[in-house]
C-alpha cells in the first residue's frame, strides 16, 4: 500500500516475485492498477487519501475476530497499560483527542499519559505542552517515571487493548467501504489474508513508499500500519516489518546522517533555544530507559567531532557554538521565508525544487527573491534557469530582467567520478569507488563543500567576533590531495565511525564515552570504520553468504541487518517457530545467537527484571525487544513522540470531495496549511469534484533530472500523461491521446490524456468518485518537456515531519488545445 | 561457452550451464515480466543502438512500438479488461534467431550468419543495406537504420538482435537477460530452457491460469523450423501482434532448386538427345 | 590466418567446412576479431547504482579512462547482478550529451548565462556566505536565550549525496550556524 515497488523499485521486486513464487499472496491496495497490481496476486483499487480508514479497518478485524497474536502483543507491546482518567478518544469528541487547544491549533498532551506515571511526559522540553511545537529529532519514544499500571488480562475500560477496539469500533467493512471504495467483501479478503499468513509459523509484511508519507496524516497512516504489524506479531521477525521503500540511493543516509534542520547527526535532536546549556539540553532529552540513554556520550563525541581539542569540559564541550531552532525551518516554510526577502541565499545541491517540491510556481517565485543562489548538478535544471525559460517567463508574467537573482550552476561530479557511501533503504551503508576523475569543472560536493569551507575560514581567519569561533575552531583537515585537491572520502567516514585519544578507531558506540575522550561524528554509524577498515567497502559476493549476507557492505547499528530482531524470539528466548528461526537465546553460551547480529544486549538473559532505580539498557526487562523506545515495549498506544494523535484517526485530505463519514472533524486539525497568495486552496468541491494523485514511472527518476537529460530514458516516456478512466474521458468529453488541463486554484497544467481502466471510479458514500493519475516528472528543460504536475498541488503539510500532501487533492479536467511546450 | 542468466526465479530450479556446442537461445517468460524496460536499455547500452526518435506513441505505457534497428528488444504493454476487473499484459519481444531463418536466406552478401551458438547475426560491416532481410522477416524483426548522425558507418545498414554475439563469444550472457530484475528474460542452453519453460507452464495451468501457453517453444506452432527465442504467453500470440503460424518464405527454396535443377536436367538431356540425334 | 586467401569469405567457404557460406565463411575479420568490451578494460570498479534506495551494485569498465560500460554485479546479494532502466542507463546519464562541464555564472538581471573560473567561483559564493550570514544573524531570541544562528543562508540537499558529503555539509553549516538545512528526505 502507498507503493508501486515494481514500477519504482525494480530489482527489489524480484524478491517479492520470488516469494509469490513460492506461493506467498501479495495483495496491491492502490488507487491505480499498475504494474505492480499487474505482478500481484490480486489488486485492490482504493480512494487516494483513505488508506488509514482501510487500515483501520483491518485493525477492526483482527480485535473483533480475535485474531491477534496473545503471545507476543502481551509481553512485547502496550497493549495492557492503563491510560490516565483524563484521556478521551476520538469516539468521544467527534474526532479530536482530550487536550485540544484551538488556539494553539495544538495538543496539550497531558491527558494521553498512561496512569502511575510520575512525570509521564516522554517528550523533549516544552513538547508534551506546546502547541504546535516541533517534534524533536529521531528519538524514540521514551518514558521517564515509573512503571505505568498495567492489566494483564486487558479487561481494564482504560487499557491501551481496550481503548484501541473502541477506537477503531466503527472501522467496519460496511465503513470501510464507504470511505475507501473497496467492496466490504474485497476488504475482508485482505484482512483475512494478511491474518492467515501471521503468527508463529508465518509473518506477513507491509510496504510503503512516498504513497503513504506524503500525506496531511503520513505519520498517523504508518502508525496504523505499526498496529496490524504488533497486533500480528510481524514486528522483529523474518519475513515480517514495515518496509519503507525510499526513492533515492542515498536517501536514508540523508536522515541518518542529516541535512535536515530538526537534526544533528543519528537522530540527536537539534538543540532549541530552551535548550540553554548542555545539561539543559541533557536533562530534557535523556530517557530513563532503553538506548536513548546514552544520549550524553552521543552528543558529546559529535562535540569532540566537530571541535576536537576546543571542546573542553571547561567550555561545555563548546555546546554553545550550537545554532538553536525555535520553529519550523522546514523547506516549506523556508521557501515562504524567502518570498519575504528573508532569506539572502541559497543552496541547492542536487535537488530540484522547481519541479519536485509542491507548488512549483510558489516555489520559483521564492527563488526570485533571492540574492543568490548555487545550483550544483549534472545538467542545468529548472530550478537553475527558472529566470530564463521557467513557466512564468514563457507565459510572459515575468522577464528575465525583472529577476535579480545572481545563480551560480557549479557541474557536479557523478557516482563514476567519486568515492563514497550510499545508505540504501534497509540501512546497509554500501562503498562506491571512483571509477575516473571529474571532467572539466565537475566536482565533487565533499570537494566543494570542504573548499567552500577552507575558503571562508581563510577569510575569516582574523576575526576576532565570538560569532566566527564555531567556524574558526571546527576541525578540517580531510587529506585534500591529488591534481585537484580532493578530500579523503574515508577520512570522513573515519571521522563519522569515531576514534579514541589515542586516535584508535572504535569498533561501535558501545565505547563512546559522555567524558570527552572519544569523538565520533555519528555515533549509529560507530563500527563503519573498526579494525581500521572500511566495512562499507566489503564486498564479499553474496554467493559466498548466508541468505543474510553480513559481509557485504555493513548495515548501521552494529551491523544489524533485522532491527528489534529479539522479537524474533519467543519471551523465553526460542525461536517462534523452526520455520521463522532468526535469532533465539543460547542457554549453554549463556548469550543470544542468530542468523544476525541480535538487536539486544548480547548476554542479557531473557528472564532478566531490572531492579529499582536501574537506567538505560539496564532498565529493559529480557523480554522487551523494542530497546530504542524508554519501556522496550511496542506501541500501539503513542502517548508522545506523535504530535497529533495517540491512536489513528481516519481525516480526510486537506482537499476532499468527501465529507468525513466518521467524525465532525474533516482533516487533521494539526496539519499545517500555508495561507499565501500564491498557495491557494480549492475550497469548493462542486468546482473540483476529482481526486488527482501523483506517482513516479520505472522510466523516469523523480524531478527528472536524471532521467529527461537521458535519451534512452526519455524515449521510453516522452511525454507528461494523465491517467483517467474511459467514465471520467466520457463525462468531460476527453480524447485518448488528445490534451488536457487540469484545472485547481493553483492554476492550469497541461497533459496528454491516457484513457485506461486501470483507473477505475469507485463508489464512495454512495457517490461515483473519479480519480486523476499525474506522474510527476517533468519540466521545462530536458529532452522531454512538460509542465510539472508539482505546480497543480498546494502546500499543506504533516505536522510531525512537514511533508507535503500530493497524494490526494482535487481538480476539475477539461479538454484542452495541444499546448506550445516550452 | 557462455554462462546462463541464472538463478531461475522459480522454486527448486537448478541452473544450467551450457556446454560447447550448445544451441543457446532466450526463454522470455512474460508471467513474470513487470514491463520495467530493463531489457530495451540494457540492450541499448551493451550494443550502442541509437536513440532515434523522442514520441509519444498512444498506446499504454510503450513507447518503443516495435522492433527495428534501433530497438532490438521491445517491452509491449496490452491492457484488457475482464469481467473480474483488468489485466496488464507484458512482454519483451526480440529477434527470434529462427533455425530456417529467412533473412539470412536470402541475404546476397553474406552478411547474415549463423553463429557457432546456433544465432542470427547481421554483419554491419558486411551489409550494403540492400533490404532483402526486411520483407523475408516472418516476424518484422529488421529495419534499415536510417539518419543517425553519430554513427554514419551503419547507416542504411540492416539491424537487429545479436544475442549479444561478443559477449556470448567472451563467455557472458546477453546484456538484457543479466539486466531482467525478475529473469522474466532468461538465457541458456535452448533444450534445458525448453525443459524449464514446460514445468512453469505446468505451474500455470494448475493455478489456473489455463490461457497460458508456449509460443515457438517447438516446431509445432511455426514453419520457421523451431526458434531460437521463444515466449510464454498469457493470451493468443495474436493479442501480441504474433503471428499464429509463423512461416519463413524461403523454406521451400531447397525444395523449388532441386525441383529446379531436375528440370534443368531434363531439358539439358532432351537437347543433348535432340543434339545427337541433330548429328545423326 | 597464414595465407591472405582465406581471408577471403569465398574462399574459406570453398575449403572450410561451412559450404553453404552461412555460418562461419560468412564471418568478416571484425566479426572473427569481437570480442566483448569489457575484457578489454584497464580496470572494473565496484559501485553502486546512482538512482533509487534499493542500491543495486554495478560494476563500472574503465579503458583509456572512459567509461566504456556500467552493467549489474553478480556479487551483490541485494541485487544479484541485475538493474532496472535507469541503473542499466547509468553510462548514458554520465555521459549524456546534455551535461554540462564548465561553471556558468548568471548576473543579476542578466539574460544570459556567462563564464566563470571555478576557484573564482567559490571566492565568491564563499564572500557572499560570509555576508548573507551576518545580514540573517540572530544572537537571541525575544526572551534573550542564545540562538546563535543566521536565517540569511538556507540549503536544499538531493539525496544521491554520499554520506560523507552530507557530513560535511552538516558539520560546516552548523558551525556557521546555518540551520535551515534540509533535504529531499522531508519531500
Amino acid at each position: 500500500m502507498g507503493s508501486n515497488m515494481a514500477e519504482n523499485h525494480p530489482v527489489g521486486f524480484q524478491w517479492v516475485m520470488e516469494a509469490k513464487l513460492k506461493g506467498a499472496p501479495v495483495i496491491h491496495v492502490d488507487p491505480r492498477f499498475t504494474r505492480t497490481s499487474a505482478n500481484a496476486s490480486f489488486h485492490v483499487p482504493i480512494r487516494a487519501g483513505s488508506d488509514i480508514a482501510f487500515l483501520g479497518g483491518v485493525v477492526h478485524h483482527i480485535l473483533e475476530n480475535d485474531r491477534w497474536f496473545k503471545d507476543y502483543v502481551l509481553p512485547y507491546t502496550n497493549a495492557a497499560n492503563i491510560v490516565g482518567e483524563k484521556f478521551r478518544d476520538t469516539e468521544d469528541l467527534d474526532g479530536l483527542f482530550s487536550g485540544w487547544d484551538p488556539a494553539k491549533e495544538g495538543y496539550d498532551t497531558a491527558s494521553w499519559q498512561f496512569a502511575g506515571m510520575a512525570k509521564a511526559n516522554s517528550a523533549p522540553e516544552g513538547q508534551g505542552s506546546a502547541a504546535k511545537a516541533e517534534p524533536s529529532g529521531g528519538l524514540g519514544g521514551g518514558l521517564a517515571g515509573a512503571e505505568p499500571e498495567r492489566d494483564e488480562t486487558l479487561q481494564h475500560p482504560r487499557c491501551v487493548f481496550q481503548l484501541l477496539k473502541r477506537h477503531f469500533s466503527r472501522y467496519t467493512p460496511e465503513m470501510v467501504e464507504e470511505l475507501t471504495g473497496v467492496p466490504k467483501e474485497r476488504f475482508v479478503q485482505v484482512a483475512e489474508l494478511l491474518c492467515a499468513n501471521s503468527g508463529r509459523e508465518r509473518t506477513s509484511a507491509i510496504v510503503y513508499s512516498v504513497g503513504w508519507t506524503q500525506h496531511t496524516v503520513g505519520v498517523q497512516l504508518i502508525r496504523t500500519a505499526a498496529i496490524i504489524q504488533l497486533l500480528l506479531g510481524n514486528m522483529g521477525r523474518p519475513g515480517g516489518g514495515i518496509m519503507a521503500l525510499r526513492g533515492h540511493a542515498s536517501i536514508q543516509g540523508s536522515t541518518d546522517i542529516p541535512t535536515l534542520y530538526d537534526l544533528l547527526p543519528g537522530y540527536i535532536p537539534m538543540p532549541h533555544a530552551e535548550d540553554l546549556d548542555l545539561q539543559t539540553y541533557l536533562d530534557g532529552h535523556v530517557k530513563s530507559g532503553g538506548g536513548w540513554a546514552r544520549l550524553d556520550s552521543y552528543l558529546i563525541s559529535l562535540l569532540k567531532a566537530y571541535w576536537g581539542e576546543a571542546a573542553t569540559p571547561e567550555n561545555d564541550m563548546n555546546y554553545g557554538r550550537l545554532p538553536r531552532i525555535d520553529k519550523d525551518h522546514s523547506t516549506y516554510r523556508t521557501a515562504i521565508a524567502m518570498l519575504e526577502g528573508k532569506v539572502k541565499g541559497y543552496f541547492l545541491p542536487g535537488e530540484n525544487p522547481a519541479v519536485g517540491s509542491a507548488n512549483g510556481k510558489l516555489q520559483r517565485a521564492a527563488m526570485a527573491q533571492l540574492d543568490w543562489l548555487v545550483v550544483r548538478d549534472l545538467f542545468l535544471i529548472e530550478s537553475a534557469t527558472f529566470w530564463q525559460d521557467g513557466p512564468e517567463v514563457a507565459g510572459g508574467q515575468t522577464r528575465p530582467e525583472d529577476c535579480k537573482t545572481e545563480v551560480f550552476f557549479l557541474p557536479a561530479a557523478a557516482h563514476t567520478e567519486k568515492s563514497g557511501s550510499f545508505t540504501n533503504t534497509q540501512r546497509l551503508v554500501q562503498w562506491h569507488h571512483q571509477a575516473i576523475e571529474p571532467p572539466g569543472d565537475c566536482r565533487s560536493e565533499l570537494w566543494f563543500y570542504y573548499h567552500l569551507g577552507r575558503v571562508i575560514r581563510e577569510k575569516l581567519a582574523a576575526s576576532k567576533d565570538p560569532r566566527d569561533r564555531g567556524i574558526l575552531e571546527l576541525t578540517w583537515d580531510y587529506g585534500a590531495s591529488g591534481p585537484k585537491a580532493e578530500p579523503s572520502a574515508e577520512a570522513v567516514l573515519r571521522e563519522i565511525n569515531g576514534w579514541d585519544r589515542a586516535g584508535r578507531l572504535l569498533s561501535g558506540f558501545a565505547e563512546l564515552k559522555a567524558d570527552g575522550s572519544t569523538a565520533c561524528g555519528c555515533w549509529i554509524y560507530s563500527g563503519i570504520y573498526a579494525d581500521g577498515v572500511n566495512q562499507a567497502a566489503r564486498k564479499k559476493p553474496g554467493s559466498q553468504q548466508t541468505w543474510v549476507a553480513p559481509e557485504w557492505a555493513w548495515a548501521w547499528p552494529a551491523n544489524r541487518r533485522q532491527l528489534y530482531n529479539r522479537a524474533s524470539a519467543d519471551p523465553a528466548g526460542n525461536p517462534w517457530s523452526e520455520r521463522k528461526r532468526y535469532v533465539w537465546w543460547d542457554a549453554e553460551r549463556a548469550e543470544w545467537q542468530g542468523e544476525d547480529v541480535p538487536d539486544f544486549n548480547r548476554t542479557k538473559e531473557p528472564q532478566y527484571r531490572p531492579g529499582e532505580g536501574a537506567g538505560g539498557d539496564a532498565a529493559l526487562s529480557g523480554d522487551a525487544p523494542f530497546i530504542m523506545q524508554g519501556d522496550g515495549r511496542g506501541w500501539l498506544y503513542a502517548p508522545s513522540a506523535v504530535l497529533d494523535a495517540p491512536l489513528p484517526p481516519h481525516y480526510e485530505p486537506h482537499e476532499s470531495p468527501v465529507r468525513n463519514r466518521l467524525y465532525e472533524q474533516e482533516a487533521n486539525p494539526m496539519r499545517e496549511i500555508y495561507h499565501h497568495p500564491l498557495n491557494p486552496y480549492n475550497e469548493d468541491p462542486e468546482k473540483y469534484p476529482f481526486v488527482m494523485t501523483t506517482y513516479r514511472l520505472t522510466e523516469h527518476h523523480t524531478a527528472g533530472a536524471m532521467s529527461r537529460n537521458v535519451p534512452v530514458l526519455s524515449e521510453l516516456q516522452p511525454e507528461f500523461f494523465c491517467e483517467i478512466s474511459p467514465e471520467l474521458a466520457e463525462l468531460r468529453g476527453l480524447e485518448q491521446g488528445g490534451y488536457a488541463a487540469i484545472i485547481t486554484a493553483r492554476g492550469r497544467i497541461h497533459a496528454r490524456v491516457m484513457v485506461t481502466n486501470r483507473i477505475a471510479p469507485l463508489q464512495v458514500a454512495g457517490k461515483t468518485l473519479h480519480q486523476v493519475g499525474l506522474p510527476y516528472h517533468w519540466g521545462q528543460r530536458g529532452l522531454t518537456r512538460g509542465d510539472s504536475a508539482n505546480d497543480a498541488f498546494p502546500i499543506v503539510l504533516d505536522p510531525n515531519v512537514h511533508i507535503q500532501e500530493v497524494k490526494a487533492a482535487t481538480c476539475d479536467i477539461r479538454p484542452a488545445e495541444r499546448p506550445k511546450w516550452p | 561457452m557462455a554462462i546462463n542468466s541464472g538463478p531461475p526465479p522459480y522454486p527448486g530450479e537448478v541452473l544450467v550451464q551450457p556446454v560447447a556446442g550448445d544451441e543457446v537461445g532466450f526463454f522470455t517468460d512474460s508471467s513474470i515480466c513487470i514491463g520495467c524496460k530493463a531489457c530495451e536499455v540494457a540492450c541499448k547500452e551493451w550494443n550502442n543502438v541509437p536513440v532515434d526518435d523522442i514520441r509519444y506513441l498512444n498506446s499504454s505505457y510503450d513507447n518503443t512500438g516495435e522492433l527495428s534497428a534501433n530497438s532490438w528488444r521491445h517491452v509491449s504493454f496490452i491492457e484488457q479488461k475482464r469481467d473480474d476487473g483488468v489485466a496488464w499484459l507484458m512482454n519483451s519481444d526480440v529477434c527470434k534467431h529462427c533455425k530456417h531463418a529467412a533473412c539470412l536466406d536470402v541475404c546476397p552478401t553474406g552478411a547474415i550468419f549463423r553463429t557457432e551458438f546456433d544465432t542470427v547475426v547481421v554483419q554491419a560491416d558486411v551489409c550494403n543495406g540492400c533490404g532483402y532481410c526486411i520483407p523475408a522477416c516472418p516476424f518484422g524483426v529488421l529495419t534499415r537504420r536510417e539518419g543517425i548522425v553519430d554513427q554514419p558507418a551503419e547507416t542504411h545498414v540492416a539491424q537487429k538482435c545479436t544475442m549479444c554475439y561478443d559477449r556470448l563469444k567472451g563467455g557472458d550472457e546477453p546484456a538484457c537477460a543479466q539486466a531482467c530484475p525478475t529473469k522474466s528474460i532468461q538465457f541458456g542452453p535452448l533444450p534445458a530452457l525448453r525443459e524449464r519453460a514446460q514445468r512453469r507452464l505446468d505451474v500455470l495451468h494448475q493455478e489456473g491460469v489455463e490461457a497460458a501457453r508456449l509460443y515457438l517453444a517447438d516446431e509445432s506452432d511455426n514453419e520457421v523450423g523451431g526458434a531460437g527465442a521463444f515466449f510464454l504467453l498469457l493470451d493468443e500470440p495474436a493479442k501480441y501482434r504474433y503471428p499464429e503460424r509463423p512461416i519463413t518464405p524461403t523454406r521451400r527454396l531447397r525444395g523449388m532448386w532441386l525441383a529446379a535443377a531436375a528440370a534443368a536436367a531434363v531439358v539439358l538431356a532432351g537437347v543433348g538427345a535432340a543434339a545427337a540425334s541433330g548429328r545423326r | 590466418m597464414r595465407n591472405p586467401l582465406a581471408r577471403w569469405p569465398a574462399a574459406r567457404q570453398l575449403t572450410g567446412r561451412d559450404r553453404s557460406g552461412r555460418g562461419e565463411a560468412a564471418r568478416s575479420q571484425r566479426t572473427i576479431a569481437l570480442q566483448p568490451r569489457t575484457h578489454q578494460a584497464d580496470r572494473v570498479v565496484q559501485s553502486i547504482c546512482p538512482f533509487c534506495a534499493v542500491g543495486c551494485g554495478q560494476r563500472v569498465y574503465v579503458q583509456n579512462e572512459v567509461v566504456t560500460q556500467i552493467e549489474g554485479d553478480p556479487d551483490s546479494p541485494i541485487s544479484r547482478g541485475r538493474l532496472c532502466p535507469k541503473g542499466a542507463a547509468s553510462r548514458n546519464l554520465v555521459q549524456s550529451p546534455l551535461r554540462e562541464y564548465k561553471v556558468r555564472y548568471r548576473r543579476p538581471y542578466g539574460t544570459e548565462w556567462e563564464d566563470l573560473r571555478l576557484e573564482q567561483a567559490l571566492d565568491m559564493i564563499a564572500h557572499r556566505v560570509i555576508a548573507a550570514r551576518r545580514e540573517g544573524w540572530q544572537d537571541a531570541d525575544a526572551d534573550g536565550r542564545p540562538l546563535n544562528r543566521t536565517l540569511g543562508v538556507a540549503s536544499l540537499g538531493g539525496a544521491t549525496l554520499d554520506n560523507e558529503e552530507n557530513y560535511l555539509i552538516k558539520k560546516l553549516f552548523t558551525a556557521l550556524g546555518i540551520v535551515q538545512v534540509e533535504n529531499q528526505a522531508r519531500i
